[in-house]
């Protein structure tokens, strides 16, 4: 199961979890997946249950595990510990190294080698994203739904900004900002104002080299890739943890690889770069948020008169940080937040891009876009970009990251 | 480290109850929990006490008798008008909640004796709405309608008890499937009563099949977004009182508790963090400061003025009793008393026994605070509330639920009087 000779200790105990499931069914009542289409059993049906059937090596029995969109809430909810959603993406790893993994899969798996090839032809990439024809045969040939919010390319990305980017002269301590592939292809002003927002508030900001954290291939059940990424990513990030050097992360599920599903999920909790950058990533309301208890955080907020609704996206809540936007918007004079009940907008990552997925995770977000429509924000702000691109797409309210209102808020903008 | 008021451990009925009530009051208020609390699978009445040992008409006055009789008992902190004071609280919050003008019926002076699943009598205090059309006392026969796809719930066999006990019962079962479903769960079923069109089928399928004179009970589906519309609506169509009898879980009655309250705590700007396991706290002497508690593979450390513990007893993994027969209380090492000594009896054979390991919990002092062996107290701003506490033997007593809502409506109480004692001493030293 590891890519490493070590045993995987760490894999092991979550497959052992298992046993603690006491069949409480309290799981399946949270999945937004079961809940509205019956390809998928459930996570404690697929999950603690069918993991006791199969076998290493041997095919498994049931393909259903497909439908879990893996957003992780079995696991968050489970009164007993049991790390469901864990045991589901290795199980479906599994099944898709006997079943193989389909082309269009393996390029949605791979987010920074379609921004390379995009970025420096992004207004033909672009025309073709918004063309139906074209997309309707990309549905065809590739299965790649033809209404699915696939992002725009940028047009330049937030690594050529950053190295041109001269930081301000009086700068304190050091931080690294790990921005991920969607700020560096799709959402480069993302990484701008993050960067601003952190020397605002007296922060010295380096911003490493990095490529993928891996996440979409493990979510596409491509491990021994997935590992290779990650292998390199925490190579890149180490020196700055062994520093003492923070590192801040905008895409919370980016940052949830990295402090915790590649240990638990790909079994990396043996390579020693990653154990010293797990400890020191930190998503970057929780990081606003901690400097805020420390009195660091700058709190002449300018007022935004202005409505917001919040969600906070499912692997932000896997972080088990709580929903620290929440606090750092209510800093903002006069503006509204409205906090969603809704609890996931379906898209997770890539799996409502995918043809036969597409109507599921609209389904799935159906609740979160009422909710969003009832309140007619200014803006939709949520932590996660796939989540953003989902909401914008099916509600057209703009969707932002928490630091573009902060950013605004500190008179930045 | 992040600071709050209160930090509430725990997010079953005690735990949310003591953050609701917290919450409100301005407190600032944090939940941690492991997961998802014991609301799910409870059927969602508020059993205040229903035998001791006989079986109770009057829990009121029973609760007082008891107390009497055994002061170890964990109802005898709050007392039966502790418990009134908690229940008409409880019955608001419902009522103005998100699933409003869903409401609870009953109260601390009587039981209502409501059927089950398996068609046997259980007395219970304060029920859903939706259920208490069902009270056993009421003469009136029953017809019990079922779904043949609804694995949990067999009309025919609570019928048949029902009859063994004379009461006049017959089962039929529906057809009916929620759209596009295939193996469908209780809340499967509720999710299709929320939708008109749905409740209009089931009317026209059950109709014609009700006798003049019957009551009408459901599996308690009905409706989990609007239970209120969707047993009305069926009350109206059907001409006659209908009712629900809880199903195995998940339940959907206890899943409204678990919503109303969970809503009604967010709406009141308390915050909640589930997969959180608290490990640990950090303490100045008897002061806790800070629990700790691990995050995927990270331990954290959260601020606190207060600590309500409500992590249940040992179903829930509050309580831990290891192979060496050492039990610990899980999340803070607290002492627990009443465990049997090492090889003495644990378990008699009977579920319904007086089983020695029953009573084993924390034990605490009248402000809920958690004591040693001797009967030290341990910390001053630790309260204990729910099954985590020593002395009651809920599945016998049928006192579950009254006990955490009474226990979590406390601790918040006391909390409460003390920040505002505190505050004005703050406000007289500071003039």
């Amino acid at each position: 199961m590891t890519a490493h000779d070590g045993h995987d200790v760490l894999g092991d105990l979550m497959r052992a979890s298992l046993d603690h499931c006491v069949k409480c069914t309290i799981c399946e009542t949270f999945c937004p997946v079961s809940n509205v289409t019956p390809l998928f059993p459930g996570p404690k049906y697929a999950g603690p249950q069918a993991e006791r059937f199969r076998i290493d090596d041997e095919p498994s029995p049931d393909a259903s595990l497909d439908y879990c969109s893996g957003c992780g809430i079995c696991t968050q909810v489970c009164p007993q510990g049991v790390h469901i959603a864990e045991i589901n993406t290795r199980a479906r790893a599994q099944l898709k190294a006997t079943q193989g993994v389909r082309l269009r899969d393996r390029i949605l798996a791979r987010p920074t080698l379609a921004g390379r090839l995009g970025t420096p032809v992004a207004p033909i990439a672009n025309w073709s994203l918004g063309n139906r024809l074209l997309r309707l045969a990309a549905e065809k040939t590739l299965g790649i739904h033809h209404r699915a919010p696939m992002p725009r390319f940028a047009g330049r990305t937030f690594q050529r900004w950053a190295r041109r980017h001269s930081a301000p002269a009086a700068a304190g301590r050091r931080v690294a900002f790990f921005h991920g592939c969607g700020t560096n292809y799709y959402e480069p002003r993302l990484g701008e104002m993050t960067v601003g927002l952190l020397e605002h508030n007296g922060l010295a900001v380096e911003v490493p080299k990095q490529d993928c954290c891996g996440l979409p291939l493990q979510s596409n059940g491509l491990f021994d890739d997935a590992r290779g990424y990650v292998h390199r990513l925490a190579a890149r990030l180490a020196p700055y943890a062994r520093e003492g050097v923070d590192i801040v992360a905008t895409s919370t599920s980016c940052s949830l690889m990295l402090k915790r599903e590649a240990l638990e999920i790909l079994g990396m909790s043996d390579d020693p770069d990653l154990q010293v950058v797990s400890e020191r990533v930190f998503d970057i309301c929780e990081y606003l948020l901690a400097m805020r208890e420390r009195g660091e955080l700058k709190l002449d907020f300018q007022p935004l008169p202005e409505t917001v609704t919040y969600h906070a996206p499912c692997q932000q809540q896997g972080h088990g940080i709580g929903k620290p936007a929440l606090d750092l918007l209510a800093l903002i004079p006069e503006l509204r937040t409205i906090e969603t009940g809704a609890s996931c907008c379906g898209v997770a990552g890539t799996y409502g891009l995918k043809r036969e997925k597409y109507d599921i995770a609209m389904k799935v977000g159906d609740g979160l876009f009422a909710e969003i429509a009832a309140a007619a924000p200014d803006r939709a702000v949520c932590d996660s970009e796939t989540c953003r691109w989902q909401i914008e797409h099916a509600t057209g309210v703009r969707a932002v990251h928490p630091v573009e209102v902060l950013h605004r808020a500190s008179g930045l903008a | 480290m992040s600071h709050h008021d209160v930090v509430v451990v725990g997010t079953g009925l005690a735990g949310l109850t003591a953050a609701v009530r917290l919450a409100e009051d301005g407190a600032r208020v944090l939940v941690l929990a492991k997961g998802v609390g014991a609301t799910h699978l409870s059927a969602g009445t508020i059993d205040v006490l229903g035998y001791a040992p006989e079986r109770v008409d009057r829990p009121a006055e029973a609760l007082g008798a008891l107390v009497d009789a055994r002061p170890g008992h964990p109802y005898a902190l709050v007392g039966a008008g502790g418990v009134a004071a908690a229940v008409d609280w409880f019955k608001a919050r419902i009522a103005a909640g998100p699933l409003a003008p869903y409401a609870y019926a009953g109260g601390v002076e009587e039981n209502l004796l409501l059927p089950t699943a398996v068609g046997v009598a259980r007395p219970s205090a304060v029920v859903p709405e939706t259920m208490a059309g069902g009270d056993l006392r009421r003469d009136a026969a029953i017809c019990i309608v079922g779904f043949r796809a609804l694995k949990d719930f067999h009309p025919a066999l609570a019928a048949d008890m029902l009859t063994r006990a004379g009461v006049r019962a017959r089962g039929v079962e529906l057809d009916l499937v929620p759209e596009g479903r295939v193996d469908v769960n209780a809340l499967g079923f509720a999710r299709a009563f929320d939708a008109p069109a749905f409740r209009a089928e089931v009317k026209a399928q059950v109709v014609a099949q009700l006798g003049v004179e019957e009551r009408a009970a459901f599996p308690a589906v009905l409706g989990i977004a609007d239970p209120h519309g969707a047993w009305t609506e069926l009350e109206h169509g059907l001409g006659r009182a209908v009712f629900e009898i809880p199903t195995l879980p998940p339940s959907v009655p206890g899943m409204r508790v678990h919503k109303s309250l969970h809503e009604t705590l967010r709406r009141a700007g308390g915050r909640v963090i589930l997969n959180a396991v608290v490990t640990g706290a950090e303490h100045r002497g008897g002061h806790v400061s800070a629990l700790r508690i691990r995050v995927g593979l990270r331990e954290e450390r959260r601020g606190a003025d207060w600590v309500v513990l409500a992590t249940g007893g040992l179903a829930s993994g509050g309580i831990e009793l290891d192979s060496r027969w050492k039990a610990r209380e899980t999340a803070l090492g607290l002492p627990v008393t009443g465990v049997p000594e090492p090889g003495a009896e644990r378990f008699r054979p009977g579920y319904f026994e007086d089983h020695p390991m029953a009573r084993a919990g924390v034990a605490v002092d009248h402000g809920l605070r958690p004591v040693d062996g001797g009967g030290e107290r341990l910390y001053e701003n630790v309260l204990v509330a729910g099954a985590t506490l020593a002395g009651a033997e809920p599945w016998r007593e049928k006192c579950g639920d009254g006990l955490s809502l009474s226990t979590g409506y406390r601790a918040a109480e006391l909390v409460l009087a003390a920040s505002t004692a505190a505050g004005a001493a703050a406000g007289v030293a500071g003039s």
